[in-house]
């Protein structure tokens, strides 16, 4: 069994990162789930939050990203997400600016819609809190 | 005939002239390797899209559940036309041809009976069909002058405007016109189809283990999810390609206009040479005759 998997970021507007990795942990849809080498094929919506790679020397890197999907395959995970930064301080800024969107428009959401819209200003804040 | 004065005047004036075009085509050059770059580094995410919503998409083709997305409102009566051309001129036929498949697609729709409606991406091609298609010319338009770099919120915009206009009712169907990048001297103005969303039928066949991914939450909540993101990549990729073939026209355009420029001052100096010639044997044959007349 091969103990590292391809792991790529991928943005409307460019590839953003992509190594080999043992392991990826991803804000799905339905909860947190970490894809492994060997994972069953999933592919899954994304929620606002962290990506946490481990590559394959062991590094450890974080991604805050803003939505998207995620396509988990046997031999490799691809991340689509709309926007995605480093997660870093430097780059709370931007999110913050995304959670205002956010905010303004689940205000402005029709009834049906407001739940979800407030989920994601939820997600959004505690994406903001773990970006550190 | 004109005068010596006047030959040097219009020799240089097109020399200026061709300096500009020269000019333009270089910046022209360096400005379509970008836009070469950019949709290149699009590409990717535009691919991965295209087979997971299209092996989705295959998924649930002909259940009930099938999102308005993919499986239309039922009817095709009223059109959208989407015309995505250039902000600025002096780029061959670039946006002419851009704005004559959409004239003709429009044309075509209208004698079925069907209602069309045009809505722009780019002021070139909204001058033009200002003059052929006032009636379905709508209000409104997208302007990307002001647009530097091209960015996905731009396409992010132009989805959401559509979308927003769909989800009201206000359309069948909307097609999206552009030219595709082919290389420097050919682009392809092209209609694709967005909403509903097409895909090819026989691509993807014998993928057996598509079938066997999971999908959270569901099928159906993935699909309806990544159709909208799938519309707002379809139009960054078109508005990607026609960034390009704007760039690779205006070059080739450019080129075009440098060589004749040339040409044109070959030809003038000829003139001017000859002109001169002719001033000076006339000079000669005055000095001439004076002489043998004393």
């Amino acid at each position: 069994m091969a103990d590292t998997m391809h792991f790529d970021l991928v943005s409307p507007e460019r590839r953003l990162d992509s190594y080999d990795a043992r392991e990826v942990r991803l804000p799905g849809a339905e909860g947190q789930l970490t894809a492994m080498p060997d994972h069953a094929p999933v592919i899954t919506t994304l929620r606002p939050g962290l990506v946490v790679v481990t590559a394959a020397d062991g590094a450890v890197k974080s991604y805050a990203v803003t939505g998207g999907f995620a396509e988990i395959t046997q031999d490799g995970t691809a991340v689509l997400a709309e926007r995605a930064y480093t997660a870093s301080a430097d780059n709370k800024a931007e999110v913050e600016a995304h959670l205002e969107a956010a905010r303004r428009k689940a205000e402005e959401a029709p009834e049906e819609h407001r739940d979800a819209a407030h989920l994601l200003v939820d997600d959004l804040v505690q994406l903001i809190e773990d970006m550190v | 005939m004109p005068s010596l004065k006047d030959l040097k005047n219009r020799i240089n004036s097109v020399k200026s002239t061709r300096k500009i075009t020269k000019a333009m085509q270089m910046v022209a050059a360096a400005k379509l390797r970008r836009a070469q770059e950019a949709a290149e580094a699009a590409r990717p995410y535009a691919e991965r899209m295209e087979t997971v919503v299209g092996g989705l998409a295959r998924a649930v083709q002909g259940s009930e559940s099938a999102p308005k997305l993919l499986a239309g409102t039922g009817s095709d009566q009223r059109h959208l036309l989407v015309v995505m051309t250039a902000e600025r001129g002096l780029c061959g036929g670039f946006n002419t041809s851009i704005v004559k498949l959409a004239r003709q697609h429009a044309e075509r729709l209208k004698g079925e009976g069907k209602s069309v409606h045009i809505m722009t991406v780019g002021r070139k091609g909204r001058d033009q069909l200002k003059r052929f298609q006032p009636d379905t010319l709508g209000d409104d338009h997208v302007d990307l002058s002001g647009v530097k770099r091209l960015g996905y919120d731009d396409a992010l915009g132009i989805a959401q405007g559509i979308l927003g206009r769909f989800d009201e009712g206000e359309f069948d169907v909307a097609t999206i016109f552009y030219a595709r990048f082919k290389s420097v001297i050919a682009q392809e103005p092209t209609a694709q189809q967005v909403i509903p969303a097409q895909f090819d039928e026989s691509e993807g066949e014998g993928e057996g283990a598509r079938t066997l991914t999971d999908y959270e939450p569901s099928e159906e909540a993935v699909l309806a999810d990544l159709l909208p993101r799938s519309v707002a990549t379809q139009i960054f990729t078109a508005l990607l390609e026609n960034a390009a073939s704007e760039q690779g026209a205006r070059m080739s355009a450019m080129d075009n206009a440098t060589r004749n420029a040339g040409e044109m001052i070959d030809d003038l100096t000829l003139e001017y040479n000859r002109t001169r010639q002719a001033a000076i044997t006339t000079e000669l044959i005055e000095i001439i005759s004076g002489a043998e007349a004393l």
